[in-house]
């Protein structure tokens, strides 16, 4: 557990001190949902039709951006090799450093989500439901995210790669996620898609870090 | 497991390979002959969609076979994971693109019984988007194993996405069905309708079984091209040390 | 006859590209991996040749320094 605690603090302490890649994500999700206005018109029906799909898509680009990084620092310097070399479980060290992308990326891009419903003319009532789907839903894409980022370690145009292969992964998250906030936009219970979107999360947490550490000895090897 | 192993032999798997390959292709073509023939002639068009129902004896025997490859990916990369046979790796990336060309061909199909049945070229219906999906998958399984310079880390990493692809397929048609039951246009017509006649099951069998042998017959022809080709590598390593 | 065959009850167009597609791209993988199966061969038997001519060479020319050495 120390050794958990020890990997999120660092992970932490390297993005605020670096601050760069975490930033640059959010801008990304801010800049993309911003776009769409300008490239559908500003018609209030419209985007409020279209303003949970937008936000949730442009979450999915926005978490894909900063994947890249995630081990690609520790595999370059060798830090990996340690980690791999820890008496502590492989599997629990990706948790800490699943759980350090969590806290720089999908927890910022979800206290910021409201603002872009916002600019999307989304309906106040469907904002509680926008936030839960966003606080389950983007774990899910750090943890899958992990299977993706450990895949490319050491791999050509791996930015490019990792998107294209973790992307078709989290269709069932953006299929559940929209429909929760459009069920609660019409008024009816969005209980069901909230329930999966938390199944997900509960199947990946486990079974997420120990395929990323089977990927990551493979790398390193 | 035994004749597994005995199996997993890269030579033996070669000389048994090359016996199998004539019949294999023999075999094929009887049943491609036959499929075509019952097809195109000898069976009656459908009530409902008129002659288009002959594309399906080509369409659904491709989007069976997208399928089949991506399952048989999956345990070979399993079989290769857990008991490293080096054949189990070179059949799953021989497989990829014969499987990815079955999608693709399963996708132009439906498309072009779509148009004249639903009046368009493509509807989200919910199998279509899953085939589409699949296609991906293919397509990054691919690309992946080509992106290292050190091909064992290619096989390796292909592998596990392979695994974790197949835990995800059944989440991806589950959301997938989901998702059109919410969207689907009114307008769509199903395309199951009443059981299937027999006369129209047996060209649909018979070209399922010869899309089968063709995937066979190609799959050696890859194996062994790919085997050629690790072992040129491995004479270039050893004549320049 | 033949004539209402290649018309397909008007649907010609649709039936018989989705034959021609599935015809294309099933000749075009089996023609490019022969090829290929084809080209690895051959050079694969070229490589062959070469290396084990040279390690031939080598070893006369081993066995020449020997004897100049005795």
């Amino acid at each position: 557990m120390n050794a958990f605690l020890a990997i999120v603090r660092r992970d932490l302490s390297l993005a605020l001190r670096q601050g760069s890649d975490a930033t640059m994500a959010l801008m990304f999700f801010v800049i993309v949902v911003t776009l769409f206005p300008l490239g559908v018109g500003p018609e209030p029906g419209v985007l409020e039709r279209i303003s949970a799909g937008i936000v949730w898509v442009a979450a999915l680009l926005a978490a894909m951006l900063s994947l890249d990084r995630m081990f690609q620092s520790d595999y370059d310097d060798g830090t990996l090799e340690l980690m791999l070399l820890a008496p502590a479980p492989l599997e629990l060290l990706v948790l800490g450093k699943c759980l350090a992308h969590w806290l720089t990326t999908g927890l910022p891009m979800l206290l910021i989500a409201p603002l872009l419903g916002l600019f999307m003319n989304m309906q106040a009532d469907a904002f509680p439901v926008l936030l839960a789907t966003m606080a389950l839903g983007t774990p899910v894409l750090s943890l899958l995210g992990g299977i993706g980022a450990a895949l490319v370690l050491g791999a050509r145009r791996a930015g490019a790669l990792v998107a294209l292969l973790v992307l078709p992964l989290t269709i069932p998250l953006l299929i559940f996620g929209v429909s929760a906030i459009e069920a609660a936009v019409t008024g009816q219970s969005s209980k069901a898609q909230l329930l999966i979107i938390g199944a997900m999360l509960l199947a990946t947490l486990p079974l997420a870090p120990w395929a990323t550490a089977a990927a990551l000895r493979q790398a390193v090897s | 497991m035994n004749w597994f192993h005995w199996f997993a032999n890269p030579a033996r798997f070669m000389r048994l390979a090359a016996r199998l390959q004539p019949w294999i292709m023999v075999l094929g073509l009887a049943t491609g002959a036959a499929g075509l023939y019952y097809g195109l002639f000898d069976s009656p068009p459908d009530y409902q969609q008129g002659e288009t129902v002959r594309i399906m004896y080509v369409h659904v025997p491709s989007a069976w076979m997208a399928m089949f490859v991506y399952t048989m990916m999956a345990v070979a990369a399993a079989s290769f994971l857990i008991w490293k046979h080096p054949l189990a790796d070179v059949a799953a990336q021989a497989a990829a693109p014969i499987g990815a060309g079955f999608t693709l061909m399963a996708l132009v199909t439906g498309s072009l019984w779509g148009q004249p049945m639903w009046g368009t070229w493509w509807v989200w219906d919910a199998r279509l988007t899953s085939v589409l999906i699949l296609f991906f998958l293919y397509l990054g399984y691919i690309a992946l194993v080509n992106a290292f310079d050190d091909p064992e880390r290619g096989s390796k990493a292909g592998a596990i996405l392979l695994l974790v692809g197949a835990v995800n397929i059944p989440i991806i048609k589950f959301s997938v069905d989901w998702w059109n039951t919410l969207h689907q246009p009114a307008s769509v017509a199903r395309m199951d309708g009443p059981a299937i006649d027999p006369s129209m099951l047996l060209p649909l069998m018979l070209m399922a079984a010869a899309f089968k042998l063709y995937f066979l017959y190609l799959l050696i022809v890859r194996m062994r091209g790919e085997l050629t080709a690790r072992r040129i590598r491995l004479l270039r390593l050893s004549d320049a040390a | 006859m033949l004539r209402d065959f290649l018309e397909m009850g008007g649907y010609a167009t649709y039936v018989w590209s989705s034959y021609a597609v599935v015809l294309v791209v099933l000749a075009g993988m089996l023609i490019a991996s022969l090829n290929a199966l084809r080209a690895r061969d051959s050079e694969l038997k070229a490589l062959e040749e070469r290396v084990g001519g040279r390690r031939q060479r080598r070893n006369q020319g081993r066995v020449e320094e020997m004897a100049n050495d005795a």
